[in-house]
């Protein structure tokens, strides 16, 4: 009894953090009061929703979604003809994907606020969101790639995200038979300059061995110039992996030394491959456009030795996350019972004597002991990923034992444990996997939603999980639901971004070549089959709000320019039948809906975003003729030629 | 003459807002206002959360605003920028989605016109004026991100529009 009564006296010592809370304070520990602002920008990825959301911490509140690889009708975004470009490839068009990374723009290896960078795991592409906007400004297609999910994870000064097959494929793709799959099948690790909006590009590939290239993450510190990435099915399965990739004891962490591959570049070694990719830009015109690439630099380990070395890591490795100080390089074997730590500085200096166990296709393996620091022992089972809090503790999440694991750098004592619900994939740390984390919460991304939430049929949202790490133990604050399946996610403070978010677009600075930027312009003009429609919106009217003149079979642009200078006055643009989205228009911008209409009759349009309290009272009509009919062209728009009477009193 | 008139309207009006006004903070702060050594009248116009010189020279960061003569440059700047900004609401002789504009730099002072078009959301909630061209419009008067350099090419605009409109228009339109 006196020992239980002594636990239980020391637990709630325990509990009673520096700010005096008890368990029942947890809900205010994640209270943001009405009209209070959170403490955290968190950016979750979609998965297969395509998109990334952002949230507030700790309240878990939704904020955004923000469309990027699948078209969003909400907004318009892959509908309008001013974003359809952002989701062309070497493919055509595809307007879906399945978007798993985040990663914030780094400066001296902490986040600071400028974008966000995503990958497309399905048709490998990498995308780049300003945080003024919180719009997709970039998206560049990643050749001679498949399955791009080690990817975008980013240099400590934003120079290069990178980009590597998860699956490998002939190199270059040709119709061959898949049992060729050892001899042709060949895995690529690509760096993207990524620091120069609107100048995203490959700078160089590796072509590597066809393993399964899994996560990376870039050095910082000491190790600033390398990157490393995690390997699986260095068997060189080809079906079946789930027994098959499965066999070796290790596999590998590839250490890639990005700055020995510049010079190699830069010496001119390599090749340049003739292949095509895409790459899609919104500038400030605020009309994206998509360019053809062709071409791009090849390295192999063999045309510049000293860029890439294979660490023998057990087992199948899934997470690779450098730790804050940039010497210690976490793995998650997902299939082992430890979790390896790997030294760089031991790794730098068994390079340094050449001390190897012997190559893989080419590339040096160093051998596993010589280059560890430590193996963190009873770890969970299927451990996958690590983040740090920048106090000398790592967590990892396990999969298969659902729950996160607080273990110590340098001892590499496991000191606490808590349960996710259920089967976390990654977690997140604000900060955490930079130089510098904010080591408050860990979020938890689980996989298995199950119980958490009231029943909602078959398909269950997935769960998230705020978790206090401010205290020696870790404590559940929230549950909260997300969209899509969140893989990673990132968070900075609030601070480094709320202060310069854009709140309208200027329209003295709107270029767009179809702006209408005077009510006085507003008008329609015929240009053979194609009817444009030269559109302002203001509350509460459109202008023109009568269109005669239209025929079966043309095609009709409506660009409608919001006039609004006030912040959080968008306006929306419907019209009935047409088999496209709504355009959702920010103030001082202009987006564009093309229509083909197939039956004549008589259309109404109005706005779809309450925008005053004659939100009802903005509207049109289009009047629509069969082909080959004499109805002129005509608008009550200003800038029209003849005007038609309006009917009402203005 | 116009102004007379106006603010006699006015007094009306403050009576019955007067009674929706109590729960301003702003209201207690200012209560014991009075003339500063800049001959600012920040006295509380009595009922009202306005000072004296708001209700005069509109809420906004206008304070005090110097004509000289017509300056035509900065009138044709301020067109263009009427084209863009406002004449999607405003005509010069009709009332549209907002009231006629002609004239409205002889019914109200300068200070009060460009915090209008500067700080139109607050001016539609809390000055007098305001809250009637709202109750008289419906659609509240958005904000159109001018700068008061901006502000300032449209006041001379609306000045020329006014004296020109002198001799060939009729009052028949109601007061903006």
């Amino acid at each position: 009894m006196a020992g239980a009564a002594v636990a239980l006296y020391a637990y709630a010592c325990q509990t009673t953090g520096p700010k005096g809370l008890l368990d029942g304070d947890v809900a205010s520990r994640v209270y943001v009061a009405p009209g209070e602002h959170d403490e955290f920008y968190a950016f979750l990825s979609g998965g297969f929703s395509g998109q990334v959301t952002v949230y507030g911490l700790p309240s878990g509140r939704l904020l955004k979604v923000i469309p990027v690889f699948s078209q969003y009708p909400e907004n318009g975004w892959g509908y309008s003809e001013e974003t359809k470009p952002m989701l062309e490839t070497s493919f055509g068009f595809v307007p879906w994907d399945d978007a798993h990374h985040p990663q914030l723009s780094k400066t001296n290896g902490v986040p600071d606020g400028r974008w966000l960078f995503i990958n497309a795991n399905n048709t490998p592409r990498i995308a780049r969101i300003s945080l003024e906007t919180f719009e997709t400004e970039e998206i560049i297609e990643i050749p001679q790639s498949a399955g791009n999910h080690a990817s975008p994870f980013i240099t400590p000064n934003s120079e290069y995200v990178v980009a590597s097959t998860r699956f490998s494929v002939p190199v270059p793709q040709r119709d061959i038979s898949i049992d060729e799959y050892k001899a042709a099948f060949k895995g690529t690790i690509s760096f993207i300059r990524a620091d120069r909006p609107g100048e995203m590009d490959i700078a160089f590939q590796l072509l590597v061995p066809g393993y399964n290239y899994d996560l990376a993450h870039a050095g910082k510190g000491p190790s600033y110039g390398w990157a490393f990435f995690t390997t699986y099915n260095t068997e060189q399965a080809n079906t079946l992996l789930e027994i098959n990739a499965s066999q070796r004891d290790k596999d590998f962490v590839a250490a890639v030394n990005w700055r020995r591959a510049e010079e190699c570049v830069a010496q001119g070694r390599g090749r340049d491959v003739a292949v095509t990719y895409v790459h899609n830009y919104m500038g400030e015109e605020r009309v994206a456009r998509s360019e053809r690439k062709r071409g791009v630099r090849v390295l192999e380990p063999a045309d510049c030795e000293g860029m890439i070395y294979y660490l023998p890591t057990p087992k199948s490795p899934h997470g690779v996350d450098v730790d804050p100080s940039g010497e210690y390089i976490v793995a998650g074997g997902k299939l082992a019972t430890v979790i390896p730590v790997h030294s760089f500085s031991k790794m730098l200096a068994v390079i340094e004597a050449k001390d190897f166990e012997g190559e893989a296709e080419g590339i040096p393996m160093l051998r596993y002991e010589a280059v560890l620091a430590g193996e963190v022992q009873n770890p969970g089972l299927g451990p996958l990923h690590t983040e740090f809090d920048g106090k000398g503790y790592a967590y990892t999440s396990a999969f298969l034992s659902s729950e996160i694991v607080k273990w110590k750098l340098g001892t590499w004592e496991v000191v606490d444990r808590i349960p996710t619900y259920y089967s976390i994939g990654h977690l997140m740390i604000p900060g955490g996997d930079s130089e510098k984390p904010w080591g408050k919460y860990v979020v938890a991304l689980n996989k298995i939603t199950k119980d958490r939430y009231l029943p909602t049929g078959p398909e269950l949202v997935h769960a998230a999980q705020l978790i206090d790490i401010s205290g020696e133990r870790m404590r559940l604050l929230l549950d909260f639901p997300t969209l899509g399946e969140p893989h990673y996610a990132q968070a900075l403070p609030a601070e480094l971004i709320k202060d310069k978010v854009v709140r309208i677009y200027d329209i003295q600075r709107n270029r767009h070549p179809y702006a209408t930027l005077s009510e006085a312009d507003a008008r329609v003009e015929r240009r053979g089959g194609t009817v444009h429609v030269y559109m302002t919106a203001i509350r509460s009217h459109f202008s023109p709000d009568i269109i005669e003149g239209i025929r079966v079979g043309d095609t009709v642009k409506f660009h409608v320019t919001n006039l609004e200078q006030d912040w959080d006055v968008p306006h929306g643009f419907a019209a009935m039948g047409v088999p496209n989205a709504e355009l959702l228009i920010m103030p001082g911008e202009t987006k564009t809906l093309t229509w083909v209409p197939r039956q004549p009759g008589v259309y109404p349009f109005y706005c779809t975003d309450f925008c005053s309290a004659l939100h009802q009272e903005m509207q049109g009509y289009v009047r629509v003729s069969p082909a080959g009919a004499n109805v002129p062209l005509t608008s009550n728009g200003a800038g029209q030629g003849k005007v038609l009477a309006s009917g009402g009193g203005r | 003459m116009i102004v007379a008139r106006t603010l006699l309207r006015l007094s009306i009006v403050l009576a019955t807002v007067g009674l929706l006004a109590g729960c301003d903070p702003a209201e207690e702060s200012n209560s014991s206002g009075g003339a500063d050594v800049d001959g600012d009248n920040a006295a509380l116009v009595p009922g009202l959360d306005i000072t004296e010189d708001e209700l005069k020279y509109g809420i906004g960061p206008i304070r005090r605003v110097e004509l000289g003569p017509l300056d035509a440059a900065l009138a044709a700047r301020g067109e263009e920028l009427f084209k863009m900004k406002c004449m999607a609401c405003h005509r010069l002789d009709e009332r549209y989605v907002g009231p006629a504009l002609r004239g409205v730099t002889e019914r109200r002072t300068p200070e009060f016109v460009m915090n209008m078009m500067l700080n139109p959301g607050e001016m539609v909630r809390r000055h007098p004026v305001g809250r009637a061209m709202l109750a008289a419009h419906y659609t509240e008067m958005p904000a159109q991100n001018l700068t008061e350099q901006e502000a300032r090419a449209l006041l001379e605009y609306l000045r020329a529009q006014a004296a020109e409109g002198q001799t060939s228009r009729g009052g028949t339109t109601e007061n903006s």
